[in-house]
């Protein structure tokens, strides 16, 4: 085989492979559309608007958004501190006691959700907490924070630690040379940490089952109600879902390219 | 404003290494200090100790005549200028000098007044806007110098602050640093492996191996005088010769080895049992067809010549195969020895001294 | 520590220790032993905790191996079905993985090899969409793809590979259903591990092995491959992990016939109410998944810190 036949495979699967990645989102934005009371796009039975009127007016959709809007705040304002706070305590250790903790921190992303749910519900009910949002706040912030973690260790590395001794030997205090050189230095990572916490949160499915009790979050409540009960005001949700999702891809990308170009100008 | 600083009898041990062992040191206010030494010697960490990110596992540190146990280093009247000089990223040029400031809560005004002053005094106009990454090294150079001198430090401590700069900007900015360091009168101390820097700056000098000060004095002292065989080593080139002393009487003697006997004058220390060996500075070398009287003689083979202006340098051998060297000043009247010419060397007795070996010595020389 | 404090300060220092301590401690370790002590107790009334009945014991594991109705086309049988579902479980986990990595690994070496730098940057912007789309919504996607006459079984009739449309969903195709769906959700967790790993192969050294007369297959086996080991153990611990604890894709893609052990741990739990039954089953899955990372460290020798990227 030559490279270039080679090559050629290569983009003829490559486009495959972004076909096999898109088709099904597209088949279920145009189930959005269908005038089928079932989420589907065979038989079609005509083009309607009326799945996004009754998404609109759905109690349910509205009430679940703000339960889960409220979950994913909450565990964004705990999984970033912790998971700062623990990057910054892991990395200031060495060998074994590193390792160890180390592995500790990263255990709860390598087990199941159920794991996690079932865990954190069996705990706190001893304590006589009973299940509810609050216990899936507990279980998810779990994992997450270790994503954290991961994230600001990361970027922990490219720092320099002589910068925080140049600051203390100015005369700043502990506080002023945490909030003005080293979280500056930790910023993209705690804000991108931020946002991959919240979209965690947000589709959480497994641990929040678990430990839901009588409430539902967005994800839940759709997640269990799909197979028997979906309408497609689902599929109407999700399209809006991936519409934003397009929006804000092509605003970042355009961002990114101006920067780049202006960066490229400064040079 | 400026403060005294001592350490006594300080040691710090990392695990079982011992970095700095058993130091003493009394620094005047307003002088320019420097501690010189190889690589790997204790520098930093004797700076660190005084700066306060360490504290010694024996002995004090005091700084004017206080003793800095328990100290942390924001609560010091120190100032360090860092080796890699650990300018904030983030902050602009003006904002990294007015650091100190702002956290002593002085407003935007006052902080801005002071930033622009001190960006005069290290003469560096125009950059308050940008970020360190946008300068050249010696602008940054100058930029680090004014954030520490910004909080008026009774002491400023300098880790090899012109170790990444290039050759001329750094002949250039030793000048500066000594006339900053005249202009404020605050007591500097100042790291350096490099012996010409610690010579041309330093009112005085500490000469450290291996965790210890080897002597500290005046420059012309460190270089004329030298206290043992690691010092006449690592400061300026020596000949050396090792042998035995045979007489001893006062501060003279005779000095023993496979090329001759010579008169020496004995270093500090030197007893007739000691360990010990013959030194002679390349400057203090002579070429003379005949013997001169009162002087010692060697005969040797010149290998090589090489021509540096005001001088030359002429590498030869004695007859046991020893490597020696000779610095002739530039006289066009009396040039070199010819390469391959047979010849004698020639130096006072005075000139020849003879040192104690010590540890240190050995050490050096594996390096 | 020390050098913690000496940076921080004391109370800065007490607030990271005290976060990390809450985080492990009564987020994690504390209840991980919990449910696993309760894993061997009686599910019992409150009135009954700490009484006669409340005793150590495996029963909990042991109904695993218990008789149970499986119901198979209107016909019901008694079989172990529990410890079935659980191999089958694992089975088509292992499955889901290795196919993701046969997929992924093509794709992977285009990105990081074959495409330029430009064209990159307009395929990774193809990816963000099914990137960021949520595993509910991809599930929910095939859920619509996969019905019966639906577009995959009318696309396959056309393309004459299938006679008949194939309830996806139903019976034992069930687990085909959740083989796609599982896939599908969780290949994107398989193709950037991988490609992070190739673009840390330096292309000098595919180069030098060409020019030595390796053949195409010879440089992958003997270069790339083990270059692309942290990758690959890495994208195969997480999208193994992410498959055998699924819940969403068995409950909108199997069949009652094809059921996931995560929905009979669920069952257990709230349907016949034994929490410490459920426990115990978590525990087994978790000890599957221990397994599987530490035999993924072991054998492509890498670290814990090469999975977790
Ligand atoms: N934090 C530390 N932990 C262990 N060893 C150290 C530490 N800091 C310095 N050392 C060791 O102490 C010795 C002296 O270091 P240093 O003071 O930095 O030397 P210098 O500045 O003279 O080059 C070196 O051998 C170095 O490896
Ligand atoms: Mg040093």
């Amino acid at each position: 085989m030559t490279k270039k036949t080679s090559h050629i495979l290569l983009w003829v699967y490559a486009v495959g492979f972004i076909v096999y990645l898109l088709a099904p989102l597209a088949v279920m934005a145009g189930a959005a559309f269908n005038n089928d009371k079932f989420p589907s796009v065979m038989p079609w039975k005509g083009f309607t608007w009326r799945w996004f009127d009754e998404l609109y007016h759905d109690v349910y959709i509205w009430q679940y958004s703000q339960n889960t809007l409220w979950v994913a705040l909450t565990v964004v304002a705990l999984a970033v501190p912790i998971g700062t706070a623990g990057a910054i305590l892991v990395n200031s250790l060495k060998g074994r006691s590193r390792s160890l903790l180390y592995a500790a921190m990263i255990s709860p992303i390598l087990t199941p959700g159920a794991v996690i749910g079932i865990s954190t519900l069996i705990f706190w009910s001893k304590f006589s907490v009973p299940a509810g949002l609050h216990l899936s706040i507990l279980g998810q912030t779990s994992f997450i924070a270790a994503y954290v973690m991961l994230m600001v260790l990361a970027r922990l590395q490219s720092f320099d630690a002589g910068l925080e001794e140049a600051a203390l030997d100015l005369g700043a205090s502990h506080w002023q040379t945490l909030r003005r050189v080293l979280l500056p230095h930790l910023y993209p990572a705690i804000g991108a940490g931020a946002l991959l916490a919240f979209f965690q949160s947000v589709e959480n499915f497994n641990i929040t089952k678990f430990t839901r009790g009588a409430s539902n979050t967005l994800t839940v409540y759709i997640g269990s109600k799909a197979r028997s009960g979906a309408s497609p005001s689902i599929n109407a949700l999700a399209t809006i879902l991936i519409g934003v999702t397009i929006v804000g891809a092509i605003g970042y990308e355009v961002w990114r390219r101006r920067k780049a170009a202006r960066l490229a100008l400064l040079d | 404003m400026t403060a005294s600083v001592e350490l006594r009898g300080v040691s710090m041990d990392f695990d079982k290494y011992r970095a700095v062992d058993n130091v003493s040191v009394k620094i005047e206010p307003g002088e320019f200090f420097s501690f010189l030494g190889p690589s790997g010697c204790g520098k930093t960490t004797i700076l660190r100790m005084v700066s306060g990110f360490i504290e010694p596992t024996q002995g004090q540190v005091l700084i004017g005549g206080q003793d800095m146990r328990g100290i942390g280093p924001n609560k010091r009247p120190t100032a360090m200028i860092f080796q890699n000089l650990a300018l904030f990223p983030l902050m602009t040029v003006w904002e990294n000098i007015a650091f100190g400031l702002e956290v002593r809560g002085a407003d935007k005004a006052a902080r801005r007044a002071k930033a622009e002053q001190l960006l005069d005094l290290v003469e560096l106009q125009g950059v308050a806007e940008r970020l360190p990454a946008q300068l050249s090294g010696g602008q940054r150079q100058r930029v680090a110098i004014a954030r520490a001198l910004a909080v008026e430090p009774k002491l400023m401590l300098l880790d090899e602050p012109l170790s990444a700069l290039d050759l001329k900007l750094r002949q250039h900015m030793r000048a500066e640093l000594r006339a900053i360091q005249k202009r404020t009168n605050v007591t500097f101390i100042y790291i350096t492996h490099d012996q010409g820097e610690a010579l041309a700056m330093s009112d005085r000098v500490a000469v450290m191996s291996r965790g210890q000060i080897q002597q500290v004095d005046v420059p012309q002292k460190i270089y004329n005088t030298p206290t043992n065989g690691f010092v006449a080593s690592f400061v300026g080139e020596n000949n050396k010769f090792s042998g035995t002393l045979t007489s001893v009487s006062k501060a003279e003697g005779k000095f023993k080895t496979d090329v001759g006997s010579f008169s020496v004058t004995l270093g500090e220390g030197v007893s007739r049992e000691s360990k010990c060996r013959l030194y002679v500075r390349p400057e203090h070398v002579e070429f003379t067809l005949k013997p001169k009287t009162g002087f010692n003689s060697v005969p040797i083979t010149v290998e090589d010549v090489s021509f540096e202006g005001n001088f030359a340098v002429v590498h030869m051998r004695d007859k046991a195969a020893r490597r020696l060297l000779a610095e002739v000043r530039n006289d066009p009247a009396r040039p070199p020895p010819a390469v391959g010419s047979a010849t004698n060397i020639v130096f006072a007795p005075d000139k020849a001294l003879v040192l104690l070996d010590s540890e240190a010595t050995a050490y050096a020389e594996k390096e | 520590m020390n050098e913690l404090l000496r940076r921080y300060g004391k109370p800065l220092t007490g607030l990271a220790v005290f976060l990390t301590a809450f985080w492990l401690l009564f987020l994690v370790i504390l209840p991980y032993f919990d449910m696993f002590a309760s894993s061997f107790r009686p599910y019992l009334p409150a009135v009954d905790v700490g009484g006669p009945k409340d005793v150590y014991s495996l029963n909990n594991y042991l109904t695993i191996f218990e008789n149970a109705d499986w119901h198979f086309f209107g016909f019901t049988f008694p079989m172990t079905i529990h410890l079935w579902v659980f191999i089958l479980t694992i089975l088509f986990s292992c499955l889901t993985t290795i196919v993701s990595l046969l997929m992924c690994y093509p794709l992977a070496y285009f990105m990081a090899k074959v495409i330029s730098p430009k064209g990159l940057a307009t395929f990774l912007l193809l990816l963000v969409v099914p990137l960021w789309v949520s595993e509910l919504l991809r599930a929910f996607a095939w859920f619509i793809v996969l019905a019966f006459k639906g577009p995959l079984s009318l696309t396959l009739q056309n393309l004459g590979v299938i006679a008949e449309p194939i309830r996806w969903t139903w019976g034992l195709w069930g687990y085909s259903g959740v083989l796609i769906g599982l896939t599908y959700a969780y290949i994107l967790f398989m193709l950037f591990p991988l490609y992070n790993a190739m673009t840390s192969l330096d292309t000098n050294q595919i180069e030098a092995a060409e020019d030595l007369g390796a053949k195409w297959w010879q440089t992958h086996w003997r270069v790339i491959i083990p270059h692309s080991k942290p990758g690959i153990a890495s994208g195969s611990v997480t999208v193994f992990m992410l498959a055998v604890g699924s819940i969403l894709v068995p409950t909108l893609l199997n069949s009652p016939s094809s059921s996931w052990f995560t929905e009979v741990i669920y069952n257990r739990m709230f349907d016949q109410n034994d929490w410490n039954g459920g426990a115990a089953y978590a525990f087994l899955l978790l000890l599957v998944c221990i397994f599987f990372v530490t035999g993924m460290m072991r054998y492509f020798r890498v670290g814990l810190a090469d999975i977790a990227k």
